[in-house]
């Protein structure tokens, strides 16, 4: 009897069947995550949500995670395969320790990495369900960049998933300088997570700010936004307009 | 009817920690399409000694992944000299899910008691998310307990008040959610070992428009009823 079939079990369930043809639909996700470069590094936001279609399901996931030393990364999507990606990404980080050769991997090469991962997945017919947002602090240099679910993958001074690109970065293109202070930029962040409150429904209020510098990672306690109601016309929308809401 | 319809557990399963360990509960009704096939079924299944594992969804995904990851913890107790965490046992169901995340159609509470981290919860949805909870809710009869929920659950509750928590959602989700019905099954599990319950019909609390049940109509007390025939 052969002692390494009692292996095959294993393989076949724990791994991936071989399909000739996939693609899926993601099931659990997450919303907006926005970046910007700032004087000493990088500050991250996104809300702490994931929804179920349109059930706001879970309100207390991490959605940005440090990687290694000097980078963090953010994601929205699909939290399975957000997660599977950290499994990788632990890893990647495991090998590169394990080389004690005094080198660490940067945030550009996490990046490439992660592009290389979220590319051949997509040629394969069977994607990470995710965008992501890479951001870093090596020798001084910061860097910024973002993957998605096909590929595509570019750096930026200012990046943002989703419902973030349409809400947050034109506030960014306006509001970003190169030279903003810690407290500068969180209170962009902040305003950019607000409207996103607002407007984006599957955004949840309990959101974290996470900075990268060249001393490390801090992800902040997770915290709620105060919201503004008090217009008149919010008060009384149909004054004039009977019948209009 | 259509016998050849998927077994689907409708369902209603929760898991909820408490101070010393958790307890899981679930409804018993397994339906065939319209038909209730199985008005007994029992939905929570033991993976190990002391974790356990609440099944929604397609009846028979559920059973195979509570089976093969049954297979998988014996092996790794045998292996570990002492008994599995539920961290453990939770990651080889995530393991599962995730993998085979285009063919199966199941979701699953984990839950247990082990003595690194006491009592967990760790809520496996659709696409194999792996999720940790002070309390998750799961199934069809779960959209209408999450408003209960935010609600009622509070940190730090006793044993009882966690049992009474558990079999009060668990009846008002067969209230409304067609696809769940029957009994209250509910497995306590901590320190100490593991109890399970039974709640049937009659020993859960009424809900609106709801009425005692009653042996016959013969037993409405002194109200006239209709005059007799006469032939």
């Amino acid at each position: 009897m052969n002692m390494v079939d009692s292996a095959q079990p294993f393989k076949t369930l724990l791994g991936p069947e071989s399909d000739s043809q996939r693609t899926q639909y993601p099931y659990v996700t997450g919303t907006s995550v926005v970046g910007v470069k700032y004087k000493d590094g990088i500050l991250m936001a996104s809300d702490m949500g994931a929804s179920y279609g349109s059930t706001l399901r879970y309100k207390s996931v991490e959605r940005m995670k440090p990687i290694g030393k000097h980078s963090l990364l953010g994601a929205s999507g699909e939290i399975s395969d957000f997660q599977e990606i950290l499994h990788y990404l632990d890893e990647l980080i495991l090998y590169d320790n394990m080389w004690d050769d005094g080198n660490s991997l940067g945030p550009k090469e996490v990046h490439s990495y992660l592009t290389r991962v979220m590319y051949n997945r997509r040629n394969k017919f069977n994607p990470f369900w995710n965008s992501l947002v890479l951001g870093g602090v090596k020798n001084g240099q910061k860097y910024l960049g973002t993957v998605s679910m096909i590929g595509v993958h570019f750096e930026d001074s200012h990046v943002a998933t989703g419902f973030g690109n349409h809400l947050a970065r034109p506030i960014l293109r306006e509001e970003w300088n190169e030279n903003m202070s810690y407290e500068d930029g969180v209170k962009l962040l902040e305003k950019c997570m607000r409207v996103l409150l607002y407007r984006d429904r599957s955004a949840v209020n309990k959101i974290q700010i996470a900075k990268i510098t060249e001393e490390g990672v801090t992800i902040s306690r997770p915290y709620a936004l105060k919201t503004f109601w008090e217009f008149n016309a919010f008060k009384n929308p149909t004054v004039g307009a009977e019948g209009s809401w | 009817m259509d016998t050849d319809a998927p077994h689907s557990m409708g369902t209603t399963i929760i898991g909820v920690t408490y101070n010393g360990g958790v307890v899981l509960g679930a409804d018993s009704r397994t339906s065939t399409g319209v038909y209730v096939a199985n008005r007994a079924s029992d939905k929570i299944t033991q993976l190990t000694d002391n974790v356990y594992v609440c099944r929604s969804g397609s009846a028979a995904d559920s059973q195979i992944v509570s089976d093969y990851v049954r297979y998988f913890l014996h092996q790794h107790t045998i292996q570990l000299g002492q008994p599995a965490t539920v961290k453990v046992a939770a990651n080889l169901v995530r393991l599962l899910a995730y993998n085979n995340k285009n063919l199966l159609q199941t979701g699953l509470i984990v839950g247990g008691w082990d003595k690194y981290e006491g009592g967990k919860i760790y809520g496996i949805p659709l696409g194999g998310t792996i999720i940790e909870q002070p309390f998750a809710i799961g199934g069809s009869g779960s959209s209408y307990l999450y408003g209960f929920f935010d609600q009622a659950w509070k940190e730090g509750m006793t044993k009882d008040e966690a049992e009474q928590l558990v079999v009060k959602a668990v009846s008002l989700a067969i209230a409304r959610d067609g696809a769940s019905g029957g009994v209250v099954r509910t497995v306590i599990i901590n320190s100490e070992g593991v109890t399970r319950n039974f709640y049937p019909g009659d020993k859960l609390p009424l809900w609106h428009e709801e009425l005692e049940p009653q042996f016959s109509l013969l037993d409405i007390p002194s109200s006239p009823g209709p005059e007799p025939m006469n032939i």
